[in-house]
């Protein structure tokens, strides 16, 4: 079971977090071909993986996170959304 | 065996009595179910899986095989525990199941607990290496758990004949323990195992508590408690197994490992009439001399060493104890299967031994499971030829005999290094300590004897797993068969498959292996063991999270009126809704009728409350929901609503619902009941990880507001006496319209004019706790005209005759808007999550699967949902053309109707199907899925004038 660091809330177990997927980028024209391989395949490297998790049960924000998908170290955890991207509902 | 009479750690004043296979014995505080079975004469306790021999207590710990027992607690039972991990209590029953548990069939009423525990270091194992970590860790100040597997801790040194700090070895145990448990932050837990350990320091250790106890010592105690660990560090210091010999009749009761011949002595004072050592360590020797030291006869210690033994195998020579160059190759046994004679072949021939106990010792190796099960490195040890463990796991130290440590002074030296490791990565200051001194003798090479041939040739007795009665010709067969890898020859043999994974039998295996297809022992490697490390309940998996408490059933804020009214309850989603109000003498069809007729043809009332609800708002809202809803959004005025539909990013649908606008930026969202919180999830999804600049705010609302649906054509006098004060004449509330105003006396009330039945329907909005008044109110205001609660089941009938569809159930994962009918929805003009997919040739095929409606030929049978329809009937297997995705049978139109997935169905309406089902072929005609009112005339409801 993982421990990630949410950047928000600190250590947490893994079962607070949904994970998000490998981040992947959205290519804004592509082939048919490339599109399908954006929806349907998963590169899975093994390795150092740029992931998305969210802390679910937590403070329900997203967070980037660099995983070894061998070691399952975490290297590096950062917020999706900076402090500055909060505001009151106008 | 026989107890003496003095000796071991047991209480002779405290006598228990326990039940066995029904019959009543005695033993004492202290022992184990396993120490007391043979104190009382118990040996034999139980026969073999498949060749049905008699089988008993081989060990005394992990290593056990075949010494397992149902326990049977007035709570609970507990299929194949070990007898030698079970204290015993007074009272305590177990029955004869060495291979084969059962589970109860009633109710367990036994509670299991969890709990949480952080620490610095937690140290596995509470033998030498473990306890001098323990203390160097709790001496720098560092939080610290122990967890022991044992009732007891001390590891090897409740064994052994050795003197420690001027001390004996249990003496220097009890005052490091007692010095640990006075320590400010030091939890120690016996009786514990780590199943499992995980990653970034988890562990996962299931403690047994009442289980250990007497019924009426038990009190409010879980039986179990498991512990879920998160250490900074972990101080792997689970010590070593020892391994059998395999020989022929290698598995009478009676025959034990020698280190547990010595525990059993040690420990719960119990010693051989005859006993005889076979081995082929140095170690052996120590239980020679220590039966010999308490005045047990020692027919012989068995050695294949020449020169082996060394200063222990002179000890033994002094006491007058016989020692045999050779191997033990037979045993014989008497009436009850009890072993009675060893047979030793040594160079000047054949000799049999008188002897109820055969202690054998193969040799040692590392317990290192939670190391390995997370592919820990290990490497070939050539002097204990075993896998050692190699470089540690992240966040893991490894200490003593795991580590393949071998003296006791060098177990403690290692405990110790690997604590001021661990302080050193944590940063804390180390406080010096000695290392207490050792008073012990050196071992000389082990010899590497794993097997001594059948004398007869027969190796179909030569047992290398007792557990599954897997013997040397079986590993033949399997490597005569192809199978060369141990991971084939283990599933061939089912080697290493029992619950007791096993263990002893693992390197015996290989090696077997290796010398059958001619290869280096190194190189064959044995079987990968897995969590749990030894077999445990699902029910301490769950804690209390059983039951009603396994998943929260969720009521809605009405729920006391549907059960006033005697509703029938569904589980939809975690809610619990009311599928039928049935009446007294009411058939199923005859409530679902009378339901349905009066949304028809009078006016009918539903809890709507589940339904998920979400407010968006910002100034960027209207933009959001564009780009996440398929149809415009922004066109929607002010005080109205869409009926819409989101995608994924593949188009598939992922949720329909209504999008009302309530100010010109601020939204109130419905969802799917089963699909609220997922709407949510996405929604923040987008908005946090591809649009964070975007003002937009997401508010799940859902328990927020009690929602009454009001249906059927008397909809509009029934909500004409509820809310005298809000225009609901058709110009002045149309269709999908929203207003507020006060409804049943309650101000701020929200009514929107919806519809999933096709009537004309106001659905009111209220404060959650007002929810029962307006239920009230709506019940009473309705009463001319009969007005009646309906369920889902009617529910169900009246959106299938309208064609409407459930999203997850008239739906796949792959289905598009266009699959579902939904293409008319789909905006042209905008971009939108999914438009890029929708338009991919694949999701324009005309043979995809699309969403039609059925009738069955006869009209009163209704398919099972989930059948398939094929074009011809024969013998399986069938060309499948599509499935069914929901079934009602309609009182209305007097026929069952069906709603189904079929390739290319839009272009096969008319089209002849067969659904064959369990008691038959059902032929089906496909039709448009629209049956009731198509123009859609009754959603409006009737104006005066009409009437
Ligand atoms: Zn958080």
């Amino acid at each position: 079971m993982l421990q990630i660091t949410c950047p928000w809330c600190g250590p947490r177990d893994e079962p607070e977090f949904h994970y998000g997927g490998e981040g992947m980028p959205l290519p804004p024209d592509s082939t048919d071909a490339e599109w399908a391989a954006v929806l349907y395949q998963r590169p899975n490297p093994a390795g150092r993986t740029n992931e998305r998790w969210v802390h679910w049960a937590g403070c329900r924000q997203w967070m980037h996170v660099v995983r070894d998908t061998l070691t399952h170290d975490i290297h590096e955890v950062r917020p999706v959304r900076q402090p500055d991207d909060f505001g009151s509902p106008a | 065996m026989k107890r003496l009479e003095s000796g071991g750690s047991i209480r002779r004043d405290e006598e228990l009595s326990f039940w066995y296979d029904g019959k009543r014995y005695t033993g004492f505080a202290g022992d184990t179910l396993a120490s007391a079975l043979l104190g009382a004469g118990v040996h034999v306790l139980g026969s073999s899986v498949s060749l049905g021999r008699p089988r008993g207590i081989m060990a005394a710990r992990l290593e056990e095989a075949t010494g397992f027992v149902q326990l049977v607690t007035p709570d609970a039972t507990e299929p194949l525990v070990r007898a030698s991990a079970v204290a015993l209590y007074e009272g305590l029953v177990a029955e004869s199941r060495i291979v084969r548990g059962y589970v109860e069939e009633r109710e367990d009423s036994a509670r299991f607990d969890k709990r949480y525990a952080h620490c610095d270091i937690c140290v596995i194992g509470a033998g030498p290496a473990g306890l001098m970590a323990a203390r160097v860790a709790v001496a720098a100040g560092a939080r610290v758990v122990v967890v022991e597997a044992d009732p007891a801790p001390g590891g090897a040194l409740l064994r052994d004949d050795v003197t420690i700090a001027g001390t004996t070895g249990a003496a220097w145990v009890h005052s490091t323990w007692e010095a640990l448990g006075s320590a400010d932050d030091c939890r120690l837990l016996t009786d514990a195992t780590v199943m499992t350990s995980l990653d970034h320091g988890g562990l996962m250790v299931l403690q047994r508590i009442g289980r250990q106890l007497a019924v009426r010592e038990r009190g409010g105690l879980p039986e179990m408690r498991l512990w879920q660990i998160r250490a900074r560090r972990t101080i792997l210091a689970t010590g070593m197994l020892e391994r059998p010999i395999v020989f022929q009749d290698n598995d009478r009761p009676g025959i034990m490992l020698a280190s547990a011949a010595r525990e059993y002595l040690a420990r719960y004072a119990l010693a051989p009439e005859a006993g005889v050592v076979f081995t082929s360590t140095d170690d052996g020797y120590r239980t020679a001399l220590a039966w010999h030291r308490a005045g047990a006869r020692v027919a012989a210690v068995v050695d294949p060493r020449h020169q082996g033994g060394g200063a222990l195998r002179d000890a033994v020579r002094a006491c007058g104890v016989r020692c045999i160059t050779g191997v033990v190759e037979g045993s014989g046994a008497d009436a009850e299967g009890r072993l009675a004679t060893v047979r030793v072949h040594t160079a000047r021939g054949i000799e049999t031994l008188r002897a109820d106990v055969l202690a054998v010792s193969g040799g040692y190796e590392p317990a290192s499971l939670l190391h390995t099960e997370r592919k820990g490195r290990t490497r070939y040890d050539a002097w204990w030829a075993a896998a050692v463990p190699d470089v540690p796991l992240p966040g893991e130290g490894i200490a003593g005999g795991v580590r393949g440590v071998a003296s006791l002074a060098a177990c403690l030296a290692d405990g110790a290094r690997a604590a001021v490791e661990a302080l050193g990565v944590l940063g804390l200051a180390i406080a010096p300590m000695e290392t207490p001194v050792v008073d012990e003798v050196s071992e000389s090479e082990p010899a590497q004897l794993w097997r001594v041939p059948a004398p007869d040739g027969d190796e179909s007795r030569s047992f290398v797993d007792l557990h599954r009665d897997a013997t040397v010709a079986g590993v033949s067969r399997a490597v005569n068969a192809g199978a060369t890898h141990i991971e084939h020859i283990k599933r061939y043999t089912l080697i290493g498959t029992g619950v007791e994974q096993g263990r002893a039998a693992k390197t015996n295996s290989g090696v077997l292996a290796a010398v059958l297809t001619g290869r280096d022992v190194s190189a064959v490697g044995t079987s990968g063991g897995r969590p749990p490390v030894e077999p445990m309940l699902f029910a301490a998996l769950a804690g209390r999270a059983s039951r009603e408490r396994f998943v929260p059933v969720r009521t809605t804020g009405i729920h006391p009126s549907h059960e006033a009214l005697s509703a029938v309850f569904e589980p939809a989603g975690q809610w619990l809704r009311p599928s039928r109000y049935p009446r007294p003498g009411e058939t199923v069809a005859g409530t679902v009728g009378r339901e349905c007729r009066a949304v028809r043809y009078s006016v009918g009332l539903m809890d709507a409350s589940t339904l998920g609800k979400i407010d968006v708002r910002g100034p960027d809202a209207t933009w959001f929901l564009e780009q996440l809803y398929v149809n415009g959004i922004g066109s929607i005025p002010v005080g109205k609503g869409r009926y819409s539909a989101m995608c994924r990013m593949d188009g598939s649908l992922l949720d329909d619902g209504l999008v009302l606008r309530l100010e010109e930026n601020r939204y109130f969202v419905t969802a799917s009941t089963g699909h609220a919180a997922a709407v949510v999830d996405w929604m923040e999804e987008w908005l946090q990880t591809e649009w964070p600049e975007r003002r937009v705010w997401v508010t799940p609302v859902t328990e927020q507001f009690a929602t009454v649906a009001i249906v059927g054509p008397r909809a509009r006098e029934v909500m004409t006496v509820l809310a005298p004060g809000i225009d609901l004449s058709r110009g002045a509330f149309p269709f999908l319209a929203i207003r507020h105003g006060t409804v049943a006396g309650m101000e701020g009330a929200m009514v929107a004019r919806v519809s999933f039945s096709g009537e004309l329907a106001f659905e009111v909005s209220v404060p959650w706790d007002r929810g029962q008044t307006l239920w009230a109110a709506a019940m009473s205001a309705g009463s001319p005209w009969r007005i009646t609660p309906y369920g889902l089941d009617a529910l169900q009938v009246l959106r299938m005759e309208k064609g409407y569809i459930i999203i997850g159930q008239d739906t796949e994962a792959t289905t598009t808007p266009y699959d579902a009918g939904l293409g008319w929805m789909v905006s042209k003009k905008k971009a939108f999550v999914g438009k890029r997919s929708l338009a991919r040739p694949a999701m324009l095929r005309p043979d995809r699967a699309q969403l039609v409606g059925f009738v069955t030929e006869d009209p009163e049978v209704v398919l099972p949902e989930g059948a398939g329809l094929v074009r011809e009937v024969h013998e399986p297997p069938m060309v499948i053309e599509g499935h069914v995705s929901s079934t009602a049978y309609s009182a209305t139109l007097g026929r069952s109707l069906g709603l189904a997935l079929v390739r290319g169905g839009r272009a096969r309406l008319g089209e002849r199907l067969f659904a064959p089902v369990e008691h038959g072929v059902i032929p089906v005609m496909l039709v448009d899925p629209v049956h009731v009112d198509p123009e859609g005339k009754k959603r409006d409801g009737w104006e005066d004038t009409d009437r």
